[in-house]
């Protein structure tokens, strides 16, 4: 595994090892096959393991989510591919009604060890429904897990993680990232939900997932520049949430800033920042403040920029958090 | 609506379910333009022949479908004065579905897995399904709550058409099982229209999956008739998917059993599955909620009444002289056993410990709900010594 890979890649050795691991695991998507998905993250996957497990499906959402529930109580363990966030929805049914709520009913006696892996949010430069970032409704749902990787390394451990675990996970993809590099470790170095530091600070704190890592660790390097020592978290788990690590974090430095490409409103950021006024209010400086998209359709890709938090409003942010 | 009558002596043989990729028929049309149905015994108790769907049974095999369709029966009346004096929040009867129910309830193996809609407690019947486990979503105690895996039943399934793609998935992890197991997955006339189903038919269709649909149309999806549902007989749907479709009398106990173990057969050899319209009709309310009166005629239900799936399998074995008064006797006296546990075992049913509420809502442990559960005990701790005030 040494050595530097795509997220892209990483993901691809992920399933391959997942697949070699359990004889139970398939892989379920459209185009997964022999074009190995429209980012081929699946790449050469049907052509090694064959058609049996490796499955080119139907175009039709909620018949993929709905069959793999059905494979899952079959005692399987399907990774699903949604080709692209804004098509998920179709599925939402089977997602949110059926998947998240099935071990509950059964009072425990079955297990759906479903992932759902879904390329999301933008900044490519796309079409309508392919930059969407729907992360809260998922993790507003009880039942599901919801996971986000930001780097390589975390792509193809935290994909694994998935993989093994009982429980339905929805695995969101940061596509914008898939082509950057990092060194992929031989061994996790965190359980799945445990949020990481991603760049050690004092003075704030930048909370953010996905693809915002990146700009948050961009702003903070500008930040230090101005003489502002910014401590970055990456989320990693948007469902559970590891408060502890992010109660550490705001206590230390005081101000918290939650970053996501996501509209502002109802969003991850909101339960972020209530939690954490609840529980920092005698440490915090300012208010937690958030910068998202605005609750807008997610727009023509000629204006995203507009839309998307990038490192002046992230560190614009700031400075009213400073202004406090 | 207009009711096909299945007392005239059919005009001809239906032709032989097709053994290749289906034209999508299992019967033609008759000369009333509506298709003829499976049927092997007349509402009068006639038995009669099909030369598709031979079935051979012994008098004991009848008196026992004689057996069940009257305790299911019970069990759903028992149900339903349950939800009137209170017990139940709600209760979906199945009354007129008895035959449709068990006939396919029966057909099935040890190995083979329902996935049910939240009406078949005749299919649960037969898979041996404690009738007090079905209760439990009704009275509120749970939202299902049985092992699904230990009788090869699967959970009630609420939004309509949902498990159909369940089924469909459960049916292609049989074929790269590669065991002889098949599947049944029920719907309704309404829950034809959900694209779900739909869906499902395309992906059993494309992976040759063994599942059989089994579409009980009971002529109403709540106050909306199937003609709301669909511009042709629901039976041939399947053939735009690829795969045979058959009516089948749904009141004729005997028919069902005969067709669905036709189809589990065809499916389960690895010929695909098959769509079986079970044509019958909903004597009740959709739930103890709605009042039919308000959306349907008397007559109608009057008319249905004449092909009661009960009064046609007893008329069959007195015609026969295959069961005597000694045994009528004696499933009335089951029924009134089966009728005093199912009131006694619900009245006696506990309310679940609230921290039910946290209670598997997932396999492995979660941060958030640990965090609530922990909450919510203390809080109701803070209650303690309150109580006598």
């Amino acid at each position: 595994m040494a050595g530097q890979l795509s997220i892209a890649k990483a993901l691809n050795e992920a399933l391959r090892k997942s697949l070699e691991e359990d004889p139970k695991t398939l892989l379920m998507g459209e185009d997964i096959g022999k074009l190995g998905g429209v980012f081929r993250i699946t790449d050469g996957l049907q052509k090694d393991f064959g058609d049996n497990r490796v499955i080119d499906t139907p175009l039709a959402e909620s018949g993929i989510v709905g069959t793999a529930i059905g494979l899952a109580l079959r005692g399987y363990r399907p990774v699903v591919e949604i080709q692209f966030d804004g098509f998920v929805y179709p599925a939402f049914d089977q997602i949110v009604s059926q998947l998240a709520k099935m071990h509950a009913r059964a009072l425990g006696h079955v297990k759906l060890p479903v992932t759902i892996r879904i390329p999301y949010a933008g900044g490519i430069g796309a079409v309508e429904h392919h930059s969407e970032s729907h992360e809260a409704y998922f993790a507003h749902t009880a039942g599901l897990r919801v996971v986000t990787p930001s780097n390589a390394h975390d792509a193809h451990w935290m994909l694994r993680q998935a993989i093994a675990s009982d429980d339905p996970v929805i695995f969101l993809e940061p596509k914008r990232r898939y082509w950057d590099k990092a060194e992929v470790g031989d061994t996790a170095d965190l359980p799945l939900h445990d949020a990481r530091i991603a760049r050690h600070g004092t003075d704030a704190t930048l909370i953010a997932y996905g693809p915002m890592v990146k700009v948050c660790l961009d702003a903070a390097a500008a930040a230090e520049e101005d003489g502002r020592r910014l401590e970055v978290v990456d989320l990693r788990s948007l469902s559970p949430v590891d408060f502890a690590t992010l109660e550490a974090s705001v206590r230390r430095t005081g101000r918290a800033i939650v970053v996501h490409e996501a509209p502002v409103f109802l969003g991850m950021g909101a339960e972020l920042a209530a939690r954490l006024t609840e529980r920092c209010f005698y440490h915090l400086e300012a208010p937690v403040l958030r910068v998202g998209g605005y609750h807008a359709p997610y727009p023509p890709s000629r204006v995203e920029e507009a839309f998307l938090p990038d490192l002046d409003r992230v560190l614009d942010a700031v400075d009213r958090s400073f202004a406090f | 609506m207009t009711v096909k009558s299945t007392t005239r002596a059919r005009k001809k043989a239906a032709p032989a379910v097709p053994d290749t990729l289906p034209t999508g028929s299992g019967a033609p049309l008759d000369e009333g333009g509506r298709p003829d149905l499976v049927q092997l015994l007349t509402p009068e108790g006639e038995r009669v022949e099909h030369p598709d769907y031979p079935l051979s049974t012994t008098p004991e095999e009848l008196r026992d479908l004689y057996r069940d369709l009257v305790l299911v029966r019970r069990f759903d009346a028992e149900a339903t004065s349950l939800q009137r004096q209170g017990e139940l929040g709600l209760w979906a009867s199945l009354l007129g579905q008895e035959a449709a129910q068990v006939g396919s309830g029966r057909a099935m193996r040890p190995g083979d897995y329902a996935f049910p809609t939240y009406r078949e407690h005749g299919v649960a019947w037969c898979r041996d399904v404690d009738p007090l486990n079905l209760l439990g979503m009704f009275r509120g105690v749970n939202h299902g709550g049985w092992d699904p895996n230990e009788k090869n039943f699967h959970l009630y399934t609420i939004v309509i058409g949902s498990q159909t793609l369940h089924a469909t998935g459960y049916a292609m992890g049989i074929t790269k099982d590669g065991t002889d197991d098949a599947v049944i997955a029920y719907f309704g006339d309404g829950a034809s229209s959900q694209g779900d189903v739909s869906e499902a038919f395309t992906f059993a269709s494309v992976y040759n999956a063994p599942v059989v649909f089994f579409c009980q149309n009971n002529q109403w999806a709540i106050s909306e008739p199937t003609t709301n549902q669909t511009k042709i007989p629901l039976y041939r749907r399947a053939s735009g998917f690829g795969f045979p479709g058959v009516r089948v009398d749904g009141n004729d106990v005997l028919a069902c059993l005969a067709v669905t173990r036709w189809a589990l057969d065809h499916a389960r050899s690895g010929n695909g599955p098959v769509l079986i319209e079970a044509f019958t009709y909903r004597m009740g309310a959709h739930t103890t909620s709605d009042d039919p009166t308000r959306y349907r005629l008397a007559e109608e239900t009057e008319a249905w009444r004449a092909k009661d799936p009960i009064s046609r399998l007893k008329a069959h074995l007195e015609r026969e002289g295959l069961a005597d008064e000694e045994f009528f006797a004696s499933v009335e006296a089951k029924s009134e056993e089966l009728g005093l546990r199912v009131r006694e075992g619900v009245r006696s049913m506990p309310d679940p410990d609230p921290t039910l509420i946290f209670d598997h809502v997932y396999a492995e442990p979660h941060t958030l709900v640990d965090e609530e559960r922990a909450e919510y005990i203390a809080y109701a701790a803070s209650f303690e010594g309150g109580e006598n005030l």
